[in-house]
Formats: structure tokens, sequence, C-alpha cells
């Protein structure tokens, strides 16, 4: 399948998404903020209408969106204007209500919707690619950099404010990372499975892993994994590959569940 | 609401905050390290203001067992070293100096045997130890702990107020012990306050009025 283009493009552009998005997503669903993910996916709809009402590339409002509603919801629980679920919920509904009139705005209705919503990662081009590969190595690197506060603040958010670290400013840079993964990964697995990207090889790795370092680790290799067995599987049996890629993540927690029952009898 | 506090700490005491739910102990943690801002007078720490206190990386906290994150996926050792985050610099790996305090840290709380298992597979008693030690890592001048009772048996509640006892006479460190009860630590503290809405005993506990040893009956 590797002499086709299309699928080279696929596997490398998949790779760094899956890879990615496990990343960033340890250090939501350790802060028990699993569901953001969802949330921002939901903007990041929004910013596609917004897209094809302005006349923009949509992957371009996208990112803005995805961000934008990330760090509102990053201030809205900080600030405790407002509890985290309810800023989620604020998050979800203004995003698909704005989407939905954005989108009849613009009368594209009839656009390609599909493709956003569900992924469509035999379409990447070229510059896709150089564009996933360039926010997505970035995320990566911000996440090596600061991966000592930002497991800090995941073990004790108050006593590393306490100690003076800058809880707020890498609060809203998690935020950050995270919109710029949703809107990446966006034409791999599509706004309504984005999500499940983050969450599944986390929850699957951090039952494994014995130490903090290892989860996140184990939880890029998870998440690499289902996207390369996920798009293989999609191409020989000729399935959706965002479908197909999430379900792989989500047979991984089963997986990682009987290793732990198997341990724990021993 | 904490009303007409005149409350002053010196450096090395062992003090035990206590009183019922709702009387306002948290809030004067808060203030006391600059968390929150007081309506009038002033809060200091070390003769700054708290709120703008230059040396944080000196104040060691140890949170309500409930906002830690004793189910996260890492070993003792990671969580020690991440009070060592402040102090040792945000970005990069620990150095060796740093490394070494945190080891030190490890060993002062009786933690060297489970230094390299998961946090969540120790018992209540030694993760509240773990999180001791990781305020330690930071060579705290202050220590304060906020309910370090809850959740724990009566042998571990000993058994901590014998630790801080043992950490109050090594490091000289200030430590202040705040629970809605003080019972594991009356024998060794120095100093104890009663808060329900304002001050309302700062003494010895021996010299504790008999009907207050409940705080629950503490009455203004």
């Amino acid at each position: 399948m590797f002499e086709l283009e299309f699928m080279r493009l696929a596997f490398a552009a998949g790779s760094v998404v899956g890879v990615l998005a496990p990343a960033v997503g340890f250090f939501l669903v350790q802060r028990r903020m699993s569901l953001i993910g969802d949330g921002i996916g939901h903007t990041a709809f929004a910013g596609v209408a917004a897209g094809y009402l302005l006349g923009v590339a949509p992957e371009l409002t996208a990112l803005v969106a995805a961000v934008g509603g990330a760090v509102a919801v990053e201030w809205l629980r900080a600030r405790r204007r407002a509890a985290g679920d309810q800023a989620l919920a604020l998050l979800f509904y203004t995003g698909i209500a704005a989407g939905v009139v954005l989108i009849s705005a613009a009368g594209a209705l009839d656009a390609d919707l599909f493709a956003f919503l569900f992924g469509s990662i035999l379409t990447v081009s070229r510059t896709d690619l150089v564009l996933v590969m360039t926010l997505g190595m970035t995320g990566l690197a911000i996440v090596g950099l600061l991966y000592r506060p930002l497991a800090a603040i995941v073990l004790d958010e108050e006593g590393a404010r306490v100690a003076g670290v800058p809880v707020g400013a890498l609060n809203v840079t998690v935020a950050a990372l995270a919109g710029v993964t949703v809107a990446v990964s966006m034409r791999i697995v599509g706004i309504l499975l984005i999500a499940a990207l983050m969450v599944l090889p986390v929850i699957a790795a951090s039952r494994l892993a014995g130490s903090m370092r290892a989860a996140v680790l184990l939880s890029m290799g998870i998440g690499l994994a289902s996207v390369l067995l996920g798009l293989t599987l999609a191409y020989q049996v000729d399935l959706a590959p965002g479908g197909a890629i999430v379900l792989v993540a989500a047979a991984s927690f089963l997986v990682a569940l009987g290793i732990e029952t198997v341990r724990s009898r021993r | 609401m904490l009303r007409a506090v005149d409350l002053r700490i010196e450096p090395g005491e062992f003090v035990a905050i206590a009183g019922p739910n709702g009387g306002g102990k948290t809030t004067l943690v808060r203030l006391v390290l600059g968390l929150e801002r007081p309506t009038a007078g002033s809060a200091k720490l070390f003769g700054e203001e708290a709120r703008h206190f230059s040396r944080r990386a000196t104040l060691g906290y140890v949170a309500q067992r409930s906002q830690l994150g004793t189910d996260a996926p890492a070993t003792v050792r990671e969580v020690v070293s991440a009070g060592r985050l402040a102090a040792g610099g945000l970005v990069g790996p620990l150095r060796r100096r740093d490394r070494a305090i945190v080891e030190e840290a490890i060993s002062r709380v009786g933690l060297q045997e489970q230094a390299g298992l998961p946090i969540a597979h120790l018992s209540g008693g030694q993760q509240q130890r773990a999180f001791i030690a990781k305020a330690l890592a930071g060579e705290p001048a202050l220590l304060v702990l906020d309910e370090p009772t809850a959740g724990v048996d009566v042998g571990a509640q000993e058994a901590l107020a014998a630790l801080l006892a043992q950490l109050h006479r090594e490091l000289r460190v200030t430590i202040l012990y705040v629970s809605h009860e003080f019972g594991a630590v009356e024998p060794v503290v120095e100093r104890l306050v009663l808060v329900r809405g304002g001050i309302v005993f700062d003494g010895r506990p021996r010299d504790l009025p008999g009907r207050w040893h409940d705080p629950s009956h503490v009455h203004v």
C-alpha cells in the first residue's frame, strides 16, 4: 500500500497526530478534563464554518477557533466563573450552534462537512503534511520542554501554585496545545472522534505504566500504534480510517485491562 | 468570613490552627500563603506582602488529600521530585544536587524502600508522607499542612505527629498544621490557634479550656 502516495502521506501525517494527541491529552486526562478535546472539537467545527463564510481555508479558521475555545474554557475554569463541566458545556453547545448558524449563513450546508466531522486522511496533501509536521513537532517540543512543570501540576496544582510555579500560564499553554492538536488532528480522525485519540491511549497506558514518564511514553506509543494499525486495517478491509483508528485505540484499553487483571492474579 | 485577626508566627514555631469546618481556617491559610487578598489590613510572609512574596520556592504546602494526584501513574520519587521544581528550575532535568535533595527528603519520611513504587500503591498514611517529602524537597522555610489527618487512620495520624515533631526538631522549619481537629498533634505542637470567624484561642495547648478540646464546640 506504500506505493500509493496518498497512503504514504496519510501514514506520515497520522503518525505525527498519533504521537502528539496522547502527549497533550495526558495532562488533560490526569487533571480529569478528558472531555475538553470534544468541546474543542465543537468549536473547531464553528471555525470550519467561519472559514466557509469568510472564504478562508477552513483549517486555518478551525485552528484559531480551537485554540480560542480551549483558552476560554481554561479561563472560565481558572477564574471560577463556571465549574469545569459547566465551562465544557458552554464550549460544546456554543461551538456546535455557532457552526450550524455560520454554515447556513455561508449557504454551505452542502459543503463537504463529512470530511471534517469524520476525517479524510486519504486526502492529505503534501502542503497539509508540512503544516501537520510543523505544528505537531512544535507541540511535542513544548510538551518535552515543559514536562516537569506540567507533571507537577498534575500531582499537586495548589502546591505548585504556592511554590511560585506559573500554574495559570502553564494551564493556558496546555489548553492552547489541545486546541492545536484538535486542529491538526481534524483531517486525520475528524472533529467528532478527535478527543478519543487524546484520551483512550492515555487511559490504557495509565493502567500499565509504573511511572509517569513511562505512562506518557506508552500513551504516545499506543497512539502511534493505533494510527498505524487503524490505517492498515482501513486500507485492507475498506473501513472508514478515522473510526478504525479510534476503535483500535479503544481495543488497547481492553488489552490493558486484560494485562492488568493477569498481573493482579499473580 | 474572618474578622479582626491579629496573628504573628515566629520563624521556627510549630503551630496548630484548628477550628470547626467553615470557621475560616482555610481562608486564614490562603491569606498567609498569599493566595487571597485580605479585604482590610495586611498579610505578610517573612516581612514581605504575602501576595507578592519573592521567595515562594521556600514555601512547602501539603494540600488536602482530595486535591492531590494520589491516583496519578507516578512513582514516589517522581512525586517528591515535583517538589524540587520551583527551587531547581522549571525546565531541563534535575541536577545532581537537586536529585540528592530529593533522595534526602524521601529518607526523612522513611519511604526509601517505596521510592520506585507508584504512589497509588501506597497506603493513605504513606501517600501523605510522600507529599510531605515533596514539600521538604523545596527546602522550605515554612511548611503548611492543610487537613493532613483526613482519610488516614489513627495509627497513621500518630505517626504523622511524630514525623512532624522530628522534622521540626531537626530542620527548625516553621510548621503550620491546619486541621478541624488537633488531638493527634496536641502533644507535639508548641502553640494552638483556634479559629471560628476570628481567633478565639491562641496559646499553649495545655492552657486550652477543657470545653474547647473538641473544636466543633468552639463558641465565640
